[in-house]
């Protein structure tokens, strides 16, 4: 703790170093030794299931609490030093909604515009696509907005200041599928803008929409990369599999001579398999045959993130 | 060899034309405001029915209603076999429920929130014994018995309150989002426990919002604005909007909602 | 960004969140009863139902004598506007059913000759029997009844030689008449103050905890006091409100003036105020949920200070550790400044030394504020 990091107008706008972070008297290790960069105006995951430890990684690199063990800076500046200039300049977005329910849209924006020493117009034409969602609810209270509604109101304020850095805590927790897709559109629209952003989300599909992402499960680091390398690097050739009954599919192939594990992705499973050759296809089939199932499709299976999310699960990392 | 946590009805499948679940326009208003408009469902025994829908299209009203937790505006339901205004308790017997809010007592430990669980259901303590012990041996928590429950991971947690809520072998078991924010692997266990209820003859009314999860569903419903936009298999309805993904036919469902700000 | 300079942003923010706290308040229907309805419903209730005025007692005589003195005497006694002849009767033995049944307060015996015995034997026995269970008011009546009594002997006997004997004369400074709400205006404001302040700040600052919105506001450029300050301000201003609600209750519906200056009743109020503040502040520093910080001021500090403050109980007749305690409750202070200055009427000489000891009070609880204020989560 305590070197000086680079300066302000480095490549990185976060990095962090070998954070720890324990609560409790038996300190039970919520963060451990995690260690990333994060490049000027990417959009960065932090991808996991809960208790993974992104929220107290979100903490610590907005301030809010004190690392355990390792260091961290944001824009250059310290998270324990240079706290003052972090909090003056990067937006959040907790968890939680956290902004007040019983005020109305716009009274929340004006607030938070103040708070920052700006006004709704210096900034306007970042939130706009945003804001025009809302602004027919503009007089309603925070407190009766959709979920939906709500994540959108809170990224408003908090890109209200214009942010150099992004902090955007589980955006997505709760909302429908469709708004998500929609505050995902938003978050591209803003990486234009050059802001930094930093996400953390239990979703995996939403892991596809960053630039890079960090695979995260019980505090430690799986692995950092793009998520499309991420993904082709799965060392095992996946087979996507049908049938009638999906239970049945799955159980049945699980234990069946060259698969090595069998998960159900929706309208298919994931048939990770030694080798993929015909053998093993006419093998999978048959098997399914005698099951008596039917409408059996076997075809090759691009790796997704999850795909990569589970392996790390069987292969020890057991939460 | 697999310990079963309940007895299987091998005669009754989800092709068994016993209906759990059997809606008639069934409608939900607060003063002015129509929650539920007019909803028309059957659900069969032992199918896996998934209901889905944007945050406030209606769909936890319609479940409340659905559990005898609100007593509807106007239309008529008869839920495992008994009517929805008059006979909410002989209803409430005969469900189970589980949230992703609320599960089990965070301050008590496995075995106590089981004999808890159970005894509100009238279960007597031979059977609240054998019951429990199968429970621990089916998802391998030998270890943690002694454990608060409120010291345990998500994924487990909510593993265990699916298996304390079907405990008493309800009809139906009510899931509300179920799922949110479980790691990848413990989801899928989360279904296969699911898969085990449906095969002994347990109704599943699950609501979630992973569109993957749509896709485990025997049959499933959007709701969009109070009423029922779609229902149907997965597949039929991927056929129907000439898409690929279930993510498709949400959005070009629940994209048209007006009411997008409630 | 801005090229605001520094003060303006202060004063910007700081109007921007006193403005926020003001919406929260006034849309907050469960204060704002709470707020307003209670200094009403206290000096309402405290004014004209539970007054401890001796008015209208209910009394019962046993009039064994049945003779003209005794009558007389009956006749003064139920003539008085603190007492109500509920009957009058010769059996004694309905003394102690009457009385269980709560009718009466007090009942008053003639023995047998008692006119004879006055005049004759220079010295007549009555018997007074009155319900202890209220020890103030059976006190209260005992004097009535003996002051009543003494008036009447007096009336009967002027020309009667009696040996030279003091004959105390009772006059109840401030409060000739015993009314009672002289005794409680002070100690309703001072509770009424106490409850406002250090509870509904302490509440709306944990609030922001509970909801999450303070983590926001941590990070930002918004310094921790201000949002102390902030909330602070609503409360001051509706305290305010509240003190001159009691005081023109107490002016033009108890009847009872403020004998001294209204401007050191009203500044030194609102020392008061802030010091109540400081406590609230304080509280919600050290709580983490609502329904704690409304523990901590309701049972930790309200209950207490209001039973040590004096307004209840005489702090002489408590054992010393509580007379000890009772020293840091702030209100023990502001209930002697208030009775001095609105019921005696004394001016700033007679209180300073009070007003010294809530200002160290103040500062004191500020200081620990700001030490403990946390700007981090953990």
């Amino acid at each position: 703790m305590g070197t000086s990091f680079s300066i302000p107008n480095s490549q990185f706008s976060i990095q962090a170093n070998s954070l720890t972070k324990w609560y409790g008297k038996e300190k039970a290790v919520a963060v451990n030794e995690v260690s990333f960069k994060v490049e000027n105006g990417e959009i960065f995951g932090l991808i996991g299931p809960d208790g993974a430890g992104k929220t107290s990684i979100f903490r610590m690199l907005t301030t809010l609490l004190l690392p355990d063990g390792g260091s961290a800076s944001v824009s250059g500046f310290d998270v324990v030093k240079d706290y003052k200039q972090i909090r003056n300049t990067v937006g959040y977005m907790p968890g939680k909604f956290s902004l007040y329910p019983d005020l109305s849209v716009e009274e929340n924006l004006h607030f938070f515009a103040t708070v920052f020493n700006t006004t709704i117009e210096t900034n306007y034409h970042l939130i706009k696509d945003i804001y025009v969602q809302i602004e027919p609810f503009k007089t309603r209270r925070a407190g009766k907005l959709s979920g939906g509604m709500k994540q959108k109101l809170a990224l408003c304020c908090a890109l209200i200041h214009k942010p150099t850095v992004l902090f955007l805590d589980e955006p997505t927790t709760g909302v429908d599928p469709v708004s998500r897709k929609e505050f995902w559109e938003m978050l591209k629209r803003l990486k234009k803008e050059g802001i930094t952003i930093l996400v953390a989300t239990p979703y995996m599909d939403e892991a596809n929409l960053c630039d890079r992402i960090a695979l995260l499960q019980s505090g430690k680091v799986l692995t950092i990369n793009s998520p499309a390398t991420i993904s082709a690097s799965f060392p095992h050739p996946i087979l996507k599999v049908k049938a009638n009954k999906m239970s049945t599919v799955i159980k049945s192939l699980a234990s069946l001579q060259g698969v090595i594990s069998c998960h159900g992705f929706g309208e298919y499973a994931h048939v990770v398999v030694e080798k993929e050759n015909d053998k093993i296809i006419d093998s999978i089939k048959e098997h399914l045959v005698a099951q008596k199932l039917q409408g059996i499709e076997v075809q090759k299976s691009e790796p997704t993130i999850e795909d990569v999310f589970i392996s790390f699960s069987r292969n020890g990392i057991s939460q | 060899m697999k310990t079963y946590l309940f007895h299987f009805h091998e005669m009754e499948s989800a092709n068994s034309n016993i209906l759990s679940i059997q809606t008639e326009k069934l409608t939900k208003r607060f003063g002015d405001f129509t929650a539920v408009n007019a909803i028309t469902l059957d659900v069969k025994k032992g199918e896996i029915f998934g209901f889905l829908g944007a945050n406030g299209a209606g769909k936890t009203t319609a479940m409340r209603m659905l559990c005898g937790l609100s007593t509807p505006t106007a239309g008529k339901a008869v839920i495992a076999g008994y009517d929805v205004y008059k006979g909410t308790e002989q209803i409430k017997k005969r469900i189970g429920y589980m949230s992703q809010k609320f599960s089990l007592y965070e301050d008590l430990t496995i075995l106590e929130n089981v004999s808890f669980f159970g005894g509100i259901y009238g279960m007597s303590s031979a059977q609240l014994k054998s019951k429990s012990e199968a429970l621990i041996t089916q998802l391998g928590l030998e270890n943690e018995t002694k454990k608060l429950v409120g010291s345990l991971p998500l994924g487990w947690k909510q593993k265990l309150a699916f298996s304390v809520a079907v405990l008493h072998q309800p009809e139906i078991v009510f899931l509300d989002e179920p799922t949110g924010g479980v790691d990848p692997v413990t989801r899928r266990q989360f279904w296969d426990l699911i898969y085990d209820a449906s095969d002994a003859g347990i109704t599943v009314f699950v609501t979630t919002h992973y569109l993957d999860e749509a896709e485990y569903c025997n049959r499933i419903s959007i709701m969009v604005d109070g009423s029922i936009a779609a229902l149907d298999t997965p597949s039929n309805l991927k056929k129907k909007f000439s898409t690929e993904s279930m993510d498709d036919v949400f959005y070009e469902l629940a994209r048209g909602a007006k009411r997008s700000g409630d | 960004m801005n090229n605001t300079s520094g003060f303006s942003v202060v004063r910007n923010q700081l109007f921007s969140f006193v403005r926020k706290e003001f919406y929260h308040v006034l849309r907050d229907k469960k204060v704002l009863l709470i707020l307003f309805g209670m200094p009403i419903v206290q000096v309402l209730l405290f004014g004209f139902v539970l007054s401890n005025e001796v008015k209208d007692t209910r009394i019962i005589v046993i009039d064994v004598a049945r003779d003209e003195a005794s009558r007389q005497l009956i006749t003064k006694l139920g003539a008085s506007r603190y007492f109500q002849i509920d009957h009058i009767s010769t059996n004694e033995s309905e003394i102690e059913p009457t009385f269980r049944k709560g009718k009466i307060k007090a009942a008053i015996v003639f023995p047998v000759n008692f006119q004879q015995e006055l005049q004759h034997g220079n010295q007549a026995q009555i018997q007074i029997v009155t319900d202890g269970t209220d020890v103030n008011a059976a006190n209260t009546i005992n004097g009535y009844i003996m002051s009543i009594i003494q008036d009447f002997s007096l009336e009967s006997n002027p020309l009667q030689k009696m040996p030279y004997r003091i004959v105390p004369e009772v006059r109840m400074l401030y409060n000739p008449q015993l009314l009672g709400a002289p005794n409680f205006v002070p100690g309703v404001m001072a509770m009424v103050l106490m409850l406002v302040c250090v509870m509904m700040t302490a509440v709306a600052i944990v609030k922001e905890k509970e909801m999450g919105t303070m983590e926001v506001l941590l990070v930002s450029p918004m310094r921790p006091l201000l949002v102390i300050i902030s909330k602070a301000v609503p409360y001051l201003l509706l305290s305010f409100v509240n003190l001159s609600i009691i005081i023109l209750l107490s002016v033009y519906v108890l009847d009872v003036p403020v004998k001294g200056s209204v401007l050191l009743l009203m500044s030194l109020s609102t020392l008061f105020i802030i010091t109540c503040l400081s406590l609230g502040i304080l509280i919600s520093i050290q709580t983490d949920s609502q329904q704690a910080a409304m523990f901590a001021s309701l049972i930790g500090m309200l209950l207490p200070t209001i039973m040590l403050s004096g307004f209840m109980f005489p702090i002489e007749n408590m054992p010393w550790p509580l007379q000890l305690i009772s020293n840091i409750a702030p209100s023990r202070w502001y209930y002697i400044i208030v009775k001095d200055v609105m019921i005696k009427g004394a001016d700033f000489s007679s209180v300073w030394k009070e007003t010294l000891i809530l200002i160290t009070m103040t500062i004191a609880l500020l200081a620990i504020s700001m030490k403990k204020f946390k700007i981090r989560l953990a």
